[in-house]
C-alpha cells in the first residue's frame, strides 16, 4: 500500500475513504468523547448575548457532557461540568435562567456552588454534636465542580476541558477568526431557537456542512423556482490542521447597484417549474459590510456559523448517541436591527432550520447514510472529488470537490490516532 | 351577535376540516383556510415564552402558504410520511366584532415508510378567525409546539 499520511492503523481509512464503522461503532463514539470533545479543542458553548446579565446562565453540552455557562457578578464568564462533586447529579436543572445570588445548589443533598463552580458549602459537613459529617480531611476546595476553560471570540463563547488546548484563536486560525469577527461585527440580538434531531452520527452532519458538492444537487428549492443566481464567485478554505471549514460566496462585482441588489440578484427568475408567489422570502438586504454574500463556517467539532441571505445562525452539533445527533439552531440578528429588519429576518428564516427550504434536506441526507451503511462496517466512502487524496488550504470554485470534507477527517484522525490502543486520557 | 356555543361549534368544525385537509394530503386546498393577508407560523413554545420571535415556518401572506405547498411537492426532499392530527375542542378567548380569538390543543402523529406511528409534534393553535363571505378563515394561526426536538425535519404544515 502506498503512502497514506493519515492512515488509520485499524481500519485503513484515509480522509478520502472512511470506513463506515466510524458512523456506527459505539466504541469509537466513546473514544471520541475522550479524545475529541474532552481533548485539545474548543467546543461552542453559546453566545455572550445569551447570558448578558450577572447571574445569567445557560445549560449546554461538550459532547455528551452537560455543561453550564454563566456570568458572575463582576461580569466574568465561567463554565463548569454540570455534575455534582458529591454523587454526580445534575446541579443545574434549567435550560437557562438567572441565579440572583450567583449560587447553584444541587437539589439532592443541597451542595452549593458559586458561579465559578467552587463548593461553597455542604450541609452537615462537620456533623452535629460530634456526630456524623465528614472527617477533618474534607476540604471544600477539593470538591468543586470540574472547571471548563472559557474563551470568547467576538461574543461567541467556547469551552475546553483540556488544559493543553492551544489558545482559541490559535486553534481556529486567522482565516476562521476573521470570518467570525466579520459575521459578529456588532452586538447581536438572539431571535430564538430550533432543535432538530437526526437519527445519524454527528460526523455525517459535520461532513455535510463541509460538503459543497451536495449544495445545488440535494437542495432543489432554487432551481425548482427558477431563481437565477448570478455567476457568483466563491472559495472554500480550511484551517491548517484541517479541522475547520469556510465557504464564502462573494457579492457580484461590477455595476450592481446594492440598493437594488435584492431585486436584481434574487428576484429574477428563469426556467423553473414553478414561480414563487411571494419572493420576500428570498429577499436580501445588505447588512454586513464587505464583499461576502454568504458564508457557511464549520468550527470543529461542534458548531456551524452561517450567513445565508439575511439569516444569521449558529448550529450546535451535539452527539447524543452513535446514531443520534441533535442540531440546535440559535438564530440572531443585530442589536441595531429595527422592527422591520427583524421581521424580514424571521421571514428569511423560512430558508433555513429544520423546516428550511434550502436546509431541511440535510436531516434526511444524514439519516439516509446512517441507514444505508447498516451492516457494511469495513466498507468505505469515496471522497476523492476535486484533488483525490490532496487536501488544499484553499479551493476554488465551490461545488465540485470534497476538499473540506477531507480536511475534517484529517483533523479527526489526528486526534483519534491510536484510539483503539487504550486511552490514557480521562474525560 | 351569535351565541358563544354556535361560535365554538363553528370553530371546531373549521379545525376539523383543516386537520382533514392536511391528513388527507389535499395540501393544495390548505391555503384556502386563510385570508390573503394572513400570518401563519410554527414556533417553539420555548421561544414564545422567552418572547423570542424566531419560527421554523413563518408565512405572512397567503402566497407564502402556496409556495410552501409547491416546494413540498416539487423541490424538498424528505422521508415519505402521512400525518394524523388530533385537535381538541376549541377554547374561545374572545369575540370582538368580526374577529374570533380561539385556541385548541393538537397532536400530530406521523407515520413513515417503516409503518411506525410516532408523535411528531404536540402543541396548541393560537388563532384569530374572521368571517369572509360567510366562511370562517384564519387571519392568524400560530402553531405553538411543545415538541422542541423536531424529528429529522419539518415539511408538512401543522
Amino acid at each position: 500500500m502506498g503512502e497514506m499520511p493519515f492512515n488509520n492503523t485499524v481500519t485503513g481509512s484515509t480522509p478520502s475513504a472512511v470506513d463506515f464503522r466510524y458512523y456506527r461503532d459505539p466504541e469509537i463514539f466513546a473514544a471520541e468523547q475522550r479524545r475529541i470533545y474532552a481533548g485539545p479543542v474548543w467546543n461552542y458553548l453559546g453566545f455572550e448575548a445569551e447570558v448578558p446579565n450577572a447571574g445569567d446562565f445557560i445549560s449546554t453540552y461538550i459532547g455528551t457532557v452537560p455543561v453550564v455557562l454563566n456570568r458572575d457578578k463582576a461580569g466574568a464568564l465561567h463554565a463548569w461540568v454540570n455534575r455534582c462533586a458529591h454523587k454526580g447529579a445534575l446541579v443545574c436543572r434549567s435550560a437557562r435562567g438567572n441565579s440572583k445570588d450567583g449560587a447553584f445548589v444541587c437539589v439532592y443533598h443541597q451542595w452549593a456552588y458559586d458561579s465559578k463552580g467552587n463548593l461553597a458549602g455542604a450541609p452537615f459537613q462537620r456533623g452535629m454534636n460530634g456526630q456524623g459529617g465528614y472527617g477533618p480531611d474534607f476540604i471544600k476546595a477539593e470538591h468543586g465542580l470540574q472547571k471548563v476553560k472559557v474563551a470568547v471570540l467576538s461574543g461567541m463563547v467556547f469551552g475546553s476541558l483540556d488544559e493543553s488546548a492551544p489558545p482559541l484563536e490559535e486553534f481556529l486560525g486567522e482565516v476562521m477568526c476573521a470570518n467570525v469577527r466579520r459575521v459578529l461585527n456588532r452586538p447581536i440580538r438572539i431571535l430564538g431557537y430550533a432543535r432538530q434531531m437526526m437519527a445519524g452520527n454527528w460526523k455525517l452532519y459535520s461532513e455535510n456542512s463541509r460538503d459543497s458538492y451536495h449544495g445545488g444537487l440535494l437542495h432543489l428549492f432554487y432551481p425548482t423556482f427558477g431563481i437565477y443566481r448570478p455567476s457568483q464567485k466563491g472559495k472554500s478554505e480550511i484551517s491548517e490542521a484541517g479541522f475547520h471549514s469556510l465557504f464564502s460566496v462573494y457579492k457580484p462585482t461590477g455595476d450592481i447597484d446594492y440598493k437594488n441588489y435584492g431585486e436584481q440578484a434574487n428576484r429574477e427568475m428563469t426556467g423553473g417549474v414553478a414561480t414563487l408567489q411571494d419572493a420576500r422570502v428570498i429577499q436580501y438586504r445588505p447588512d454586513i459590510a464587505g464583499d461576502v454574500l454568504l458564508s457557511i463556517q464549520s468550527l470543529f467539532p461542534s458548531v456551524v456559523l452561517q450567513q445565508i441571505q439575511n439569516t444569521l445562525a449558529s448550529r450546535q452539533v451535539l452527539p447524543r448517541a452513535v446514531d443520534q445527533t441533535e442540531l440546535i439552531w440559535t438564530y440572531f440578528g443585530y442589536a441595531d436591527d429595527d422592527a422591520d429588519m427583524t421581521r424580514h429576518r424571521i421571514r428569511n428564516l423560512n430558508l433555513v432550520g429544520p423546516a428550511g427550504f434550502i436546509s431541511m434536506e440535510d436531516g434526511e441526507a444524514v439519516e439516509l447514510v446512517q441507514n444505508g451503511t447498516a451492516g457494511n462496517e469495513g466498507g468505505r466512502s469515496l471522497m476523492t472529488m476535486g484533488g483525490g487524496e490532496n487536501i488544499a488550504r484553499e479551493y476554488t470554485p465551490i461545488g465540485m470537490d470534497e476538499n473540506n470534507v477531507r480536511g475534517f477527517w484529517k483533523g479527526y484522525f489526528g486526534l483519534m490516532r491510536g484510539w483503539n490502543q487504550g486511552d490514557a486520557r480521562s474525560g | 351577535m351569535q351565541d358563544q356555543d354556535k361560535i365554538r361549534q363553528a370553530v371546531d368544525v373549521l379545525n376539523t376540516e383543516y386537520a382533514h385537509c392536511i391528513d388527507n394530503d389535499t395540501l393544495e386546498a390548505w391555503p384556502d383556510f386563510f385570508v390573503d393577508d394572513c400570518e401563519y407560523q410554527i414556533i417553539g413554545r420555548e421561544n414564545v415564552e422567552a418572547g423570542l420571535p424566531a419560527a421554523v415556518m413563518f408565512c405572512d401572506s397567503r402566497g407564502m402558504l402556496v409556495d410552501r405547498v409547491v416546494a413540498l411537492r416539487k423541490a424538498n426532499v424528505y422521508p415519505e410520511h402521512t400525518s394524523r392530527h388530533m385537535v381538541g375542542n376549541c377554547l374561545l378567548l374572545g369575540v370582538e366584532g368580526d374577529v374570533i380569538r380561539a385556541e385548541a390543543n393538537y397532536v400530530v402523529f406521523q407515520t413513515r415508510l417503516d409503518g411506525e406511528t410516532k408523535i411528531f409534534n404536540a402543541g396548541k393553535y393560537v388563532d384569530e378567525i374572521v368571517r369572509v363571505d360567510g366562511v370562517l378563515k384564519f387571519r392568524r394561526r400560530a402553531c405553538v409546539y411543545d415538541t422542541h426536538r423536531i424529528q429529522t425535519l419539518l415539511v408538512t404544515p401543522i
